[in-house]
């Protein structure tokens, strides 16, 4: 069954001239994750704002957990859980505070809303500091206690509108660990993200938009290989590198390509690790030395390049609005 | 029941702000009451009113109606940040009334407005306030003074759901509220503006809020009022009119504005 359907969403600001959604469809399978992948403007977070019932298009037709988001939005409220690209919580209010607000706003008593509080506040390992108002909170931990107040009742629908943007490394990777924690629990998760790396790690399925359209959409290995094969990449000392260049380029049937500064000469191989181990043979037959080796999959950046002409970090912000 | 519910938690939220940091309370309500003092010992001395127990019974009600119309500033800026924050777009992601978050607010803010009433009216017993008109209608005046203050909150509403910046909602506030209370008969009289000033200074909702508070609490001038004008003779059903129609408008204005907004 599919708990996310959107179909031909348009949505257009600033009397048309804007064109955020144009015929926007997606869906996601019940208990799996969908990772919206684009840049900044390409319409994530408006899309993310029509399911969570924030934003009415203007045409086109979305359900989510089997109710109709513009006809019954206060039944699809009952069922969501929606957490931002800014943590939406009281900062002057401690994270106990918020969750218990929170719990009681979702019709919990004051005695379940507590107890919830208290079971998500040590869920995401906020228990020490739930007694601090949130402004003394690290961002890691704001958007930690942001997402438990979007889970205080259980939603069967999670939207995660990049969920770790802003974050530095170390928050990153603890969100993630938590939201893999989560999806085990069999929520359906849409997350959007401009981290190609992001998407890999946590999504299913992945459907790439750019200009309010899905380019793409598959398993995070079906869109690598639209892009083609792995590439076999040598790092060598200057002195080697002609010499490293006829090799590869003869392994690889594919003519070596070189980045100076980086020393690193590259090819598409199709016969993977059998094409490393040939031209480790002949390199070494050489009497050259590589400094780095490595056989790369094609990344999601490739995929996105590929497919829309522009990387993702390239597009300049557009008005979101 | 769950909808009164959802405003009460609302309105506990906005008591539970003013506990976490009580500096919002404690300057909200310093800065009346400084006006009480200043107004007292500067003006009190050279506008003579021909009033017994003098100008401090005139001042009392204006500064008490100047104070209430700020609450239209403080809602306006308290929603802007909200907006900013984005909590609202998690307000609006819950399965609660669209109105119950703003009428939520509304009403924690006239709250707010108890405390800072109690407190200016305790220093302006300390520097000679003595309403005479009877505790009943002494009571009915705060009461009129609380309605007022909460018809403005909802205009707050508003110009803080349409702003984009909660410095900009405290400029615009104060540029709408300022200009309201000094063109009144607030301070001072009005004989003294402009005739066309003098005209709109009479039917000024503040006016008649003035005006009204004053015979409540015992006063029998009014302060530099045209007399015989309607807002003059029945300042009282003049200001409930002006709150009902307030309201009329800006609730549901509001509320639409509120389920509409975009971040």
């Amino acid at each position: 069954m599919k708990s996310i359907i959107a179909e031909d969403l348009v949505k257009t600001y600033s009397k048309g001239e804007v064109r955020a959604l144009d015929h926007l469809s997606l869906d996601v399978e019940e208990g799996t994750v969908l990772g919206v992948l684009g840049p900044n403007g390409a319409g994530k977070t408006t899309t993310v704002r029509i399911l969570a019932t924030l934003l009415k298009p203007d045409s086109g037709r979305a359900m989510v957990g089997g109710i109709d988001v513009i006809k019954h939005p206060e039944k699809v409220r009952e069922v969501i859980g929606l957490s931002g690209q800014y943590a939406a919580v009281d900062e002057i209010l401690t994270g106990w505070d918020n969750l218990v607000m929170f719990g009681q706003l979702y019709h919990l008593g004051k005695k379940q809303a507590i107890a919830r509080a208290e079971e998500l506040l040590e869920q995401f390992s906020l228990t020490e500091s739930a007694r601090r108002p949130i402004k003394t909170y690290s961002g890691g931990m704001r958007r930690r206690l942001d997402l438990a107040a979007s889970l205080i009742v259980k939603p069967k629908v999670l939207f995660l509108d990049e969920p770790t943007t802003g974050l530095d490394p170390r928050g990153r990777q603890e969100m993630w660990g938590v939201i893999q924690e989560l999806v085990k629990g069999g929520v359906t998760l849409l997350l959007t993200t401009q981290y190609l790396e992001e998407a890999d790690q946590l999504a299913d399925e992945i459907a790439v938009i750019d200009h309010g359209k899905v380019i793409a959409r598959g398993t995070s290995d079906a869109l690598k290989k639209q892009v083609g094969g792995e590439r076999l990449q040598i790092v060598v000392d200057h002195s080697h590198i002609a010499k490293t260049m006829e090799i590869v380029t003869r392994v690889s049937k594919n003519p070596a390509t070189l980045d100076e500064g980086m020393r690193l000469i590259s090819a598409p191989v199709s016969t993977g690790s059998a094409a490393l181990i040939e031209a480790l043979r002949e390199l070494d037959g050489a009497g050259i030395h590589p400094l780095d080796v490595s056989l790369k999959r094609p990344s999601l950046d490739d995929v996105f390049m590929s497919l829309t002409g522009h990387a993702a970090e390239e597009v300049k912000e557009e008005a979101k609005k | 029941m769950r909808n009164l519910n959802d405003i009460f938690i609302i309105t506990r939220r906005q008591i539970l702000l003013l506990v976490r940091v009580p500096e919002v309370l404690i300057f909200s309500t310093i800065q009346p009451v400084m006006f009480v003092l200043l107004f007292r010992f500067v003006f009190g001395g050279s506008i003579d009113t021909g009033q017994p127990g003098g100008y401090v019974q005139l001042l009392m009600p204006g500064i008490f109606v100047q104070t209430v119309a700020f609450t239209l500033a403080g809602t306006a800026s308290g929603l802007a940040e909200d907006m900013k924050k984005g909590l609202i777009d998690r307000f609006r992601s819950l399965p609660i009334s669209r109105s119950a978050l703003i009428i939520g607010r509304t009403l924690g803010d006239s709250l707010l407005n108890i405390v800072v009433l109690t407190v200016m009216g305790i220093t302006g017993y300390i520097v000679g306030w003595r309403p005479t008109g009877g505790t009943g209608n002494m009571l009915l005046g705060f009461l009129f003074l609380l309605l007022f203050g909460y018809a403005l909150s909802w205009v707050g509403v508003l110009v803080g759901l349409s702003a984009k910046d909660a410095r900009v909602v405290q400029n615009v506030s104060f540029i709408v509220t300022f200009p309201l209370t000094f063109l009144s008969n607030a301070f001072a009289p009005t004989t003294g503006m402009p005739r066309a000033l003098q005209y709109f200074a009479e039917w000024n909702p503040v006016s008649t809020m003035v005006a009204g508070c004053r015979s409540l609490f015992g006063l029998e001038t009014e302060f530099g009022a045209t007399a015989g004008s309607f807002p003059s003779e029945y300042p009282l059903i003049t200001s409930l009119v002006y709150m009902v129609l307030v309201m009329a408008i800006f609730i549901p204005l509001s509320v639409r504005k509120y389920a509409r907004a975009a971040n």
